[in-house]
């Protein structure tokens, strides 16, 4: 029930939420202010923050006229009220502040406005003082008025000096008078606070973060590489044996080979962009130009290395004429022999997939179908630990930025981030996927990375945060299997079962092209805003608002329900059984199986 | 197999290696064979003689197949379960003295320390992956700080490795330029002619000149001049500590009326150059004066006070107009105190009383109503009495309370005044008593006691009666301290010539315990007599021959100790060291204390009070839209006429039933906006660690409309920035300062050096 009603109330209380109760779950926030808000604080379970209006309520020291145009209501009551007349012209020396650096103090305000006096006009010119008029005080001495020193009258007039707001050559800014104080603005806080909200809103209005869709290869898409000197170039590889390069400018291929028999397991480019790497099914490393054969000349491997075993994946080293697949076990090859120059191995098990650490270039990741993540030094050519994991883990990536960190893609739906100095607590575990995580790149800033999932989305996730910030499906992608962050870190790829590569805004509401200094300005603005609301729960809710897929939804609420009763669970068991003989386990250990040294 | 076997397993191998054994000691393998078989033969004969025995004799193991091992030498101690032993090898060799080389050799080998076995593989390889980690890690923490950097850093900008961008010198940029209209020509005219630099140092010539120029003779001077400021200043100093010591009035009068004449005329000069800001002087030297007038008042230190306070010491008068203005002084320099209702400020008020010191709480309860602290020694001191007194007592104290509750919002200041008033009073009548002690005993002396004893019973009657009445007006005033204050002061002039006749006949018990009964209303009256007393306990109690103010007083302290010695275990409230007889009152008394240390603060009462209001706030109010004068006549004293009021006033419906309603204990607020509440955090978000500072940074605009351009481009600018179109590459221990770790990743490169050129010169083919 309120009261009054909304059609009654002034215009001044509908538009701010009333001060509402002061109590707090965390504190009362205004003890003074509300008399027995501290006792009933404690009382009382409610609890809520400030709102922005309230808090602008609260900076406010003395009334102000409403901003918004009167109700009818009240509007005649303020008019003709007995403090009608207390309702003043903006008072001289808060115009001069307005101007305050450009006037000259010591100059009497009366002498250069006199010219303008109308007596008459002094009630109305009000409303018309825009920021070109102002208010000057004319102090009338004795000789004005007959009563003499005893009474001085004032008198306000406009004042108009061209110099205040006439830029003096055509390229200077615009003069934009404004008072900072903060006494002038009781509205800050609301007025961010709507900014905010609408810039969420905006940001949801424009998120279309597909761009496009690059079809050729006649089987799904196994694996993908990034040129390392041209953005715009793009290597795929198929489940049919086929190598596309694309163009990503022009959207379209530019080179197809059919590398291998069978499946191209994996493909890597040389840290120069000149060649590029393949390994497929039928156990052979390849190497390739990265330019195409002349006119007529077919297209034939640099090299070609047969091995006795399937390699399952190739990864570059980032300075060195040295790569590593993966197989049985992790092979380093230089480039020029055929024969792998070590061997390493811990375990029998086959390994997915191989990675070198981008900074420090002698690391290497890889992990196996037996659930474990081993790490190896090239330079000792031995392996530095294993850790066991739940599950599987399908594809690891270093972040580039920092040098001990890699993510883990694991088929429990998970993501784990490890500090490889403390295998035995991930760093962080990332939770979003309602299926089997199949592939990760980090972007180049390191901040974020992106996750491919057998669930036919791909998600992006901040490096400090368990949950995605993004989430991106269509209709027609189907299982991900892999994805690629481009290195301007602006863009996306992935490729699909479908046999499409997919290229996705890394930021699903950016603005594609060049922006001029003013949209940048509010860009940023936004953003700050964005960041700084993105607490209060009508903000929260619009930003982190996703449409889902009818699978992935039902999924979701699914996981959620069996996530619900298996803590309902551990919690109930360690309710009921003896003290500490339940060990409570953290998420993050929960995953961690061991640690092998 | 053992550590030792395989020590001599390995002196065997030495020795192969060294020697070309003996050529008829090895035995052929055939030879080897055919011996074994005999042998086994004569170990069954052996085993059947030592089964004969009956005895558990050794059993030797039987080798039942080839050996794996079989020694070259046939000195394999397989099958027997001895060991073998080097001196055994050694038997046949020392028959020959040509052999006496090996022998060394021998004797070497074995008194050389035992190798120990290699440990396994996996356990090998296991401690290569552990150093070979730790090694790792430790390289790579390295980049904690960088990283801890970029964690921390207001803004990234990517690529990292920036390379700075080429600005062309200003030199560069001039060479190919020439002046060509007047106007520049001007201008390079101008900067020639001051040698204005274009090229990269920013000094002119003449600038660098000088800063060249400084040569040792210039320094010298330049030291010199520096020494002789330091020695004029320290000159100076030193005739300022002088003129500061002297003591001449008249000379520091001269200064300062120099200076107060110096000063006027520069106020002067101010005020023909610019009056308005000789106005402000002259207000602000108004100011300091007001300041140091008001805070010098009433001080001691006047030339009046000083005259006054030669003089107290023999005249009244000037004693008390120096008491006077003292009082005076505290009562103006005493700071403000704002009187506030809330119950915790009392509280601390309470606190404060108990803190000063136990003489004023005895006054105070005198003043105040009962004081549990006080009431206790005053009873206890008087212990028939007090037993007596009790059941009177308490109803009393319930009074008391009752009224201390109703007047519960008594501002402090009246306590504060109370205080200074005791203080004023105490040393007022230290003095006094300092002075009846030197005043000569004559003054009273002709008292006549005996004919006074008839006299004093019936003073003493009325006075009881006076004191009964004067205890019912105490019951009765509630508020009202002061004049009670004022009505008691008196008392003491009067109580005093009846306690002094009383005194003297103390003799018969009955009048004893009425005696203690007064005594005791007299104690919490008056604290003199109480004071008296303790300052008389150290006087010698029987002295005939002692003024007889003195002895008055004396014998009234004797009433006291006659009392106390009755129970001398009361004496001392702190240890109480009879304690049977008095359990259940002192228990009482504990209950009361407590009752009364706590009877300023009635919850309950508080608690209801509270909720009333809090539901008296909730209830929605009228709204009222009668505007005065509005289509009648309106002015000073006219107020709109019934009818209209009626009309206008919206009268607030019914809201629903309060859910606390029916629950007398509890308050609900439902203040809680529902439509509020949307845009309210609920929670406190994570990274800060309390609710203003998140109100604070909410608070703080951002928006260009409240911010300056540049505070505003600084509060905007994004965490991390990229480049479009720009590679970023992974961070590398060159772009932050860092050695590589390695200059190769290589293992391999180290084993066969060649093949790097090789692979450099691929490498360029590529």
């Amino acid at each position: 029930m309120q009261w009054p009603p909304p059609w009654r109330r002034s215009p001044l209380v509908s538009a701010t939420p009333p001060p509402g109760p002061t109590t707090g779950l965390l504190c009362p926030r205004r003890v003074s202010e509300a008399g027995d808000s501290s006792t009933e604080g404690a009382r009382t379970g409610h609890s809520h923050y400030v709102t922005p209006a309230e808090s602008a309520m609260e900076r406010r020291s003395q009334p102000f006229p409403s901003l918004r145009p009167a109700s009818p209501t009240n509007a005649p009551a303020h008019g003709r009220g007995s403090d009608c007349t207390a309702k003043e012209p903006p008072l001289a020396n808060v115009c001069r502040q307005n101007y305050g650096a450009a006037q000259d103090p010591v100059e009497p305000a009366g002498r250069r406005s006199a010219s303008h006096v109308t007596g008459s006009s002094l009630g109305k010119a009000e409303v018309a003082c825009g920021r070109r008029w102002r208010w000057a005080e004319l102090v009338a001495n004795s000789s004005w008025s007959p009563a003499g020193r005893a009474t001085e009258m004032k008198v306000k007039m406009l004042s108009r000096n061209p110099d205040n707001y006439v830029r003096e050559t055509k390229l200077d800014l615009q003069r934009v008078p404004r008072n900072y104080d903060p006494a002038l603005h009781p509205f800050e806080v609301p007025r961010e606070y709507v900014r905010a909200l609408n810039a969420t809103k905006l940001e949801r209005v424009f998120a279309k973060p597909f761009l496009a869709s690059l079809d050729g290869h006649r089987d799904g898409v196994n694996c993908l590489a990034k040129h390392p000197e041209n953005l715009a170039t793009v290597l795929s590889g198929a489940c049919d044996g086929e190598v596309r390069i694309w163009n990503l400018t022009q959207r379209n291929c530019i080179r197809t080979i059919q590398a291998h028999e069978g499946f191209v397991r994996g493909i890597c480019t040389r840290f120069c962009g000149t060649s590029f790497f393949t390994v497929g099914d039928d156990k052979t490393v390849k190497q390739w130009k990265m330019d195409g054969p002349g006119c007529g000349d077919e297209e034939e491997p640099l090299h070609t290395i047969l091995g006795k075993t399937v390699y399952t994946g190739i990864d570059h080293h980032w300075k060195e004429a040295v790569f590593a697949t993966c197989g049985q076990q992790v092979d380093i090859w230089d480039e020029q022999r055929t024969n792998p120059i070590c061997s390493m191995t811990w375990g029998f098990d086959s390994i997915s997939s191989v990675k070198f650490n981008p900074i420090e270039t002698f690391l290497l990741g890889s992990c196996a179908s037996d659930r474990n993540i081993v790490l190896y030094d090239m330079r000792q050519a031995t392996p530095l630990k294993k850790v066991i994991l739940d599950m599987r883990t399908n594809t690891i990536c270093w972040n580039p930025m920092e040098a001990f960190i890699f993510t883990a893609a694991n088929e429990d739906y998970n993501l784990y981030t490890f500090d490889m100095r403390a295998l035995d607590t991930p760093v962080m575990v990332h939770m979003d996927h309602v299926s089997a995580v199949l592939d990760v790149d980090y972007s180049p800033t390191g901040k974020e990375f992106v996750s491919a999932s057998f669930d036919k989305s791909i998600r992006i996730f901040p490096v400090d945060k368990s949950r995605s910030r993004e989430v991106y499906h269509t209709k027609r992608m189907q299982h991900v299997i892999c994805v690629k962050w481009t290195s301007d870190s602006k863009y996306i790829m992935c490729g699909s079962d479908e046999m499409n590569i997919r290229l996705w805004k890394a930021n699903a509401s950016e603005k594609l092209g060049v922006l001029t200094s003013r949209e940048k300005a509010a860009k940023d603005y936004n953003q700050k805003l964005k960041e700084k609301f993105q607490h209060y729960p009508h903000i929260k809710r619009i930003a982190r608002h996703r449409h889902l897929p009818k699978s992935i939804y039902s999924q979701i609420q699914e996981q959620r329900i069996m996530k619900e009763a298996r803590r309902r669970k551990e919690v109930n068991r360690i309710k009921h059984s003896k003290p500490g003989s339940v060990p409570i386990v953290s998420e993050k250990k929960k995953h961690v199986v061991a640690v092998v040294k | 197999m053992n550590v030792n076997q395989v020590a001599e397993n390995l002196a065997l191998s030495h020795q192969e290696e060294l020697v070309d054994l003996p050529k008829n000691y090895p035995l052929s393998e055939n030879e080897d064979e055919g011996d074994s078989d005999g042998e086994r033969k004569h170990q069954k004969l052996l085993e059947a003689i030592s089964s004969l025995d009956g005895k558990n004799r050794r059993k030797l193991a039987e080798r039942s197949e080839a050996s794996l091992k079989v020694s070259e030498f046939s000195v394999s101690s397989e099958g027997s379960g001895e060991k073998l032993v080097l001196a055994d090898l050694l038997e046949p060799v020392k028959t020959s003295s040509s052999l006496a080389t090996i022998k060394k050799q021998l004797n070497r080998v074995k008194s050389k320390k035992v190798v120990e076995l290699p440990l396994n593989k996996e356990k090998i390889e296991q401690i290569h992956r552990e150093v070979a980690f730790s090694k790792t890690s430790q390289v790579l923490s390295k980049w904690d700080p960088i990283i801890l950097k970029n964690q921390q850093a207001e803004q990234l900008v990517f690529p990292l490795g920036k390379e700075q961008p080429a600005i062309a010198p200003i030199e560069h940029a001039l060479s190919g330029w020439k002046a060509r209209t007047p106007l520049e020509q001007e201008i390079f005219n101008l900067l020639h002619k001051n040698k204005q630099p274009v090229t990269d140092p920013l000094l002119t010539p003449m600038e660098k000149a000088s800063l060249q120029a400084m040569s040792l003779e210039e320094a010298k001077m330049h030291r010199a001049e520096l020494q002789r400021a330091r020695a004029l200043q320290s000159y100076y100093e030193a005739k300022a500590r002088k003129e500061k010591k002297i003591k001449s009035k008249k000379y520091h009068r001269v200064v300062k009326k120099g200076k107060a004449k110096k000063a006027l005329k520069e106020f002067e000069q101010l005020q023909k150059v610019n009056p308005t800001v000789a106005l402000e002087e002259m207000e602000k030297i108004e100011n300091a004066r007001m300041m140091e007038r008001m805070s010098l008042k009433h001080q001691n230190s006047g030339k009046w006070a000083k005259s006054k306070a030669i003089m107290a010491k023999y005249d009244l008068e000037a004693r008390q107009a120096m008491q006077e203005q003292l009082a005076q002084n505290k009562e103006l320099t005493q700071k403000l105190q704002v009187a506030s209702e809330s119950e915790e400020e009392e509280g601390g008020t309470e606190v404060e009383e108990l803190l000063v010191p136990h003489v004023v709480n005895e006054v105070q309860m005198n003043v105040d109503g009962p004081n549990p602290w006080m009431f206790r020694s005053c009873t206890s001191d008087t212990k028939e009495a007090a037993t007596q007194e009790d059941p009177e007592q308490l109803p009393e104290l319930a009074a008391h309370e009752v009224s201390a509750s109703g007047a519960e919002e008594r501002p402090v200041a009246e306590e504060e005044i109370l205080l200074r008033e005791f203080e004023e009073r105490q040393s007022l009548r230290k003095r006094s008593e300092l002075n009846q002690d030197a005043e000569p005993a004559s003054s009273q002396e002709t008292k006549d006691s005996s004919s006074q004893e008839v006299l004093s019973e019936l003073r003493a009657l009325s006075q009881k009666l006076k004191e009964k009445h004067q205890s019912r007006k105490q019951k009765a005033s509630s508020e009202g301290t002061v004049p009670q204050v004022q009505r008691e002061e008196p008392a003491p002039e009067e109580a005093e010539p009846l306690l002094l006749q009383r005194s003297e006949r103390v003799q018969t018990l009955e009048e004893l315990e009425e005696l203690g009964k007064e005594d005791c209303f007299q104690n919490k009256e008056l604290p003199r007599p109480v004071l008296e007393g303790q300052q008389s306990e150290r006087t010698p109690n029987n002295r005939p021959d002692a003024p007889k103010e003195k002895k008055e007083k004396e014998q009234l302290i004797n009433l006291q100790n006659f009392l106390t010695t009755q129970s001398p275990s009361m004496r001392s409230l702190a240890v109480p060291t009879i304690i049977e007889e008095l359990e259940d009152e002192e228990e009482r008394d504990q209950r009361q204390m407590i009752k009364e240390a706590f009877a300023g603060d009635d919850v309950i009462r508080d608690f209801l009070k509270e909720k009333r209001e809090a539901v008296e706030a909730s209830k929605p109010k009228d709204v009222d839209l009668t505007l005065p004068g509005w289509g009648e006549w309106g002015g000073v004293g006219l107020k709109p006429s019934a009818k209209k009021r009626r009309q206008f006033l919206i009268k607030a419906p019914e809201g629903p039933p309060r859910k606390d309603k029916n629950l007398p204990n509890v308050i609900i607020s439902e203040k809680r906006n529902i439509h509020a509440a949307a845009h309210q955090v609920q929670v406190l978000p994570y990274p800060f660690t309390h609710h203003r500072q998140f109100e604070r940074t909410i608070q703080t605009p951002i928006g260009s409309t409240w911010n300056t351009q540049r505070a505003f481009q600084k509060l905007t600018t994004p965490k991390v920035v990229t480049k479009p179109g720009h590679i970023i590459k992974p961070i590398k221990a060159e772009d932050v300062g860092y050695q590589s770790s390695s200059r190769s990743d290589l293992p391999v490169i180290q084993r066969n050096p060649k093949r790097i050129t090789t692979r450099h010169n691929k490498e360029e083919k590529l």
